[in-house]
């Protein structure tokens, strides 16, 4: 089983790629991760597709199933309270060594204003993956010419700093995968390079970028010129800007 | 980082929240004499139940203590009036609780004892039905408070017999519309429930890709997440003081099933006339006037 898992992070690009995920593969909700670290909201269906769905309460955050493709995401929709994203990360895990899932991927993203020379040339796209997984994954990852995630600085004001995993604006993405590697929890991170703004193209790419890994749609057909995949827009997706502009503006 | 119009270089705020590697960074420099204040800092704002009568704290979280059919919840002023004055005017309600908190906008004095100004949370029972609670809520609970205000009040064991019934209100600009927010006519009423709430809202169900936060969200999700049936009236409102019309806003509610047993005098409540409601209205309108005239003079 896989378990797919947003970091809220930099333009919310994680939690819009699992939002995509859920949406298109019109994933059932199976339970809730009721937490005393994430501040609360509350609304209607975000993925309502008629009248007739879109009265189901959703909370901030909640655990979906797709059992034909052995796949589990977990969605979180609002940001940490102080000081508890460190024990909201252990509970996570603790959940999910419990649930013996065959792999976690953690899809986040960072600062693209972070990126050195080499990385502004290259894929805005990254990954990570624990020891534990490396061993079952890393040909496959290979073969798909994905770069990994390169080390920097700990300290960049130090000139001769240690060199260590850092991924600025990702928000837990790194202790997740600090903590994936002690507690050998088979995790892989992905992630984008992205700046804030309109966030959805990155998101896009965030999925199709994980669906070259772990096929969670077929394309139509083998041509690579065919049109992108399919993927569904939630409905709550709606004004993402805000509401409509007043006519007296004109 | 983000360049301004004049090109000096900001730090952006981040919709993801804060930095975790800030945290990290300000947890290395801390000392322990700021650990020790971030300690008490915590002790201060912890939630804490008691009762003003004795002035002892309550051991047991509210509801584990009193059995409970029907709570209704009033956070904010204008749903704090609408039930004073259209439901605790019919019955006598006895107070079995006060919770006192201290956070950057409800600054109560670290005392046993709680003045009538600084009581901005208290628990109610009726005394012809010690079953049916209400709480009155005029103080923001802080994010990091309102879990805690969750277990002082429902505790670890919920009762999945009761109904609960949140009321508030929002100002209209966080409604989100196609069209502008001007041309809605406020104040109006919107719904949300949890699944097993089966009687009808009294008013529409909040739209998608609108949602609820802070107290009335945090009491939802936990209604939803234990099966207990609950709505929660928003009441989007362009006058968030206390405003006569936006309290009449919550009207429909009185005609809820649940709520018949509660409202039996309401009908006095109603003027028989409709000049006597002609009157009502007036007033209504007439003090909005003067607040709107307020505001438009405090601009210049």
């Amino acid at each position: 089983m896989t378990d797919n898992v947003p970091a809220v992070s930099v333009g919310n690009v994680g939690q819009l790629a699992v939002d995509l995920i859920i949406s298109t593969l019109n994933m059932c909700k199976i339970g809730y991760f009721y937490t005393d670290c994430l501040v609360p909201m509350v609304g209607n269906n975000p993925y309502a597709t008629a009248e007739e769905n879109s009265a189901e309460l959703s909370t901030n955050a909640e655990v979906y199933s797709l059992p034909s493709k052995k796949l589990v995401a977990l969605q979180l929709r609002s940001i940490f309270i102080k000081y508890k994203s460190k024990p909201f990360c252990e509970k996570l895990l603790s959940w999910v060594k419990s649930s013996n899932c065959a792999k976690v991927v953690v899809l986040s993203s960072s600062h693209s204003y972070h990126r050195n020379d080499l990385q502004l040339r290259s894929t805005p796209f990254r990954y990570l993956l624990t020891p534990s997984l490396q061993k079952n994954v890393e040909s496959k990852i290979k073969s798909l010419n994905w770069e990994e995630m390169e080390k920097s600085p700990c300290i960049p004001e130090i000139s001769d700093s240690e060199f260590c995993v850092r991924v600025p604006g990702g928000g837990i993405t790194k202790t997740l995968y600090d903590e994936g590697c002690s507690k050998e929890i088979p995790l892989a991170v992905l992630l984008k390079f992205v700046s804030e703004g309109d966030n959805i193209p990155d998101a896009l790419g965030l999925v199709e970028h994980l669906n070259e890994w772990l096929q969670i749609i077929k394309p139509r057909c083998d041509d690579p010129t065919a049109s992108a995949l399919p993927w569904k827009i939630p409905s709550s997706w709606r004004l993402l800007f805000g509401s409509g502009l007043p006519p007296a503006l004109f | 980082m983000a360049a301004t119009f004049f090109g000096e270089v900001v730090k952006a705020p981040c919709r993801a929240g804060t930095e975790e590697e800030e945290e990290d960074e300000e947890e290395r420099r801390e000392t322990s004499e700021d650990r020790e204040a971030r300690r008490q800092l915590a002790r201060k704002r912890e939630v804490r139940l008691f009762r003003r009568q004795t002035k002892t704290s309550l051991e047991v979280a509210l509801l584990e203590k009193y059995p409970c059919s029907k709570f209704i919840i009033a956070i904010g002023n204008n749903a704090v009036a609408f039930l004073s004055s259209f439901v605790m005017n019919s019955g006598v309600w006895e107070e079995v609780g006060c919770a006192k908190l201290w956070n950057e906008w409800c600054r109560t004095t670290d005392t046993t004892h709680l003045s009538p100004a600084e009581a901005f949370c208290v628990f109610y029972h009726l005394k012809s039905n010690p079953s049916v609670f209400l709480c009155q809520c005029t103080c923001y609970v802080a994010e990091d408070q309102q879990y805690q205000w969750l277990e002082k009040v429902f505790g670890s064991c919920p009762r999945k017999n009761m109904q609960v019934t949140i009321l508030t209100c929002r100002h209209v600009t966080d409604y989100k519309t196609s069209e502008s927010t001007s041309s809605l006519h406020s104040p109006f009423l919107k719904a949300l429930k949890t699944q097993n709430f089966k009687e009808p809202p009294c008013c529409s169900l909040l739209e998608q890709p609108n949602i609820a936060h802070d107290l009335p969200a945090a009491v939802l999700s936990y209604c939803q997440v234990w099966g207990i049936p609950a709505v929660l009236y928003l009441c989007y409102t362009d006058v968030m003081k206390l405003d006569l019309v936006t309290v009449e806003a919550f009207k429909p509610i009185l005609s809820s099933r649940s709520w018949k047993g509660l409202v039996k005098l309401a009908d006095r409540l109603f003027p028989p006339h409709r000049e006597q409601a002609g009157l009502f209205c007036t007033w209504g309108s007439m003090a909005r006037s003067a607040q709107a005239l307020q505001r438009h003079w405090d601009l210049f």
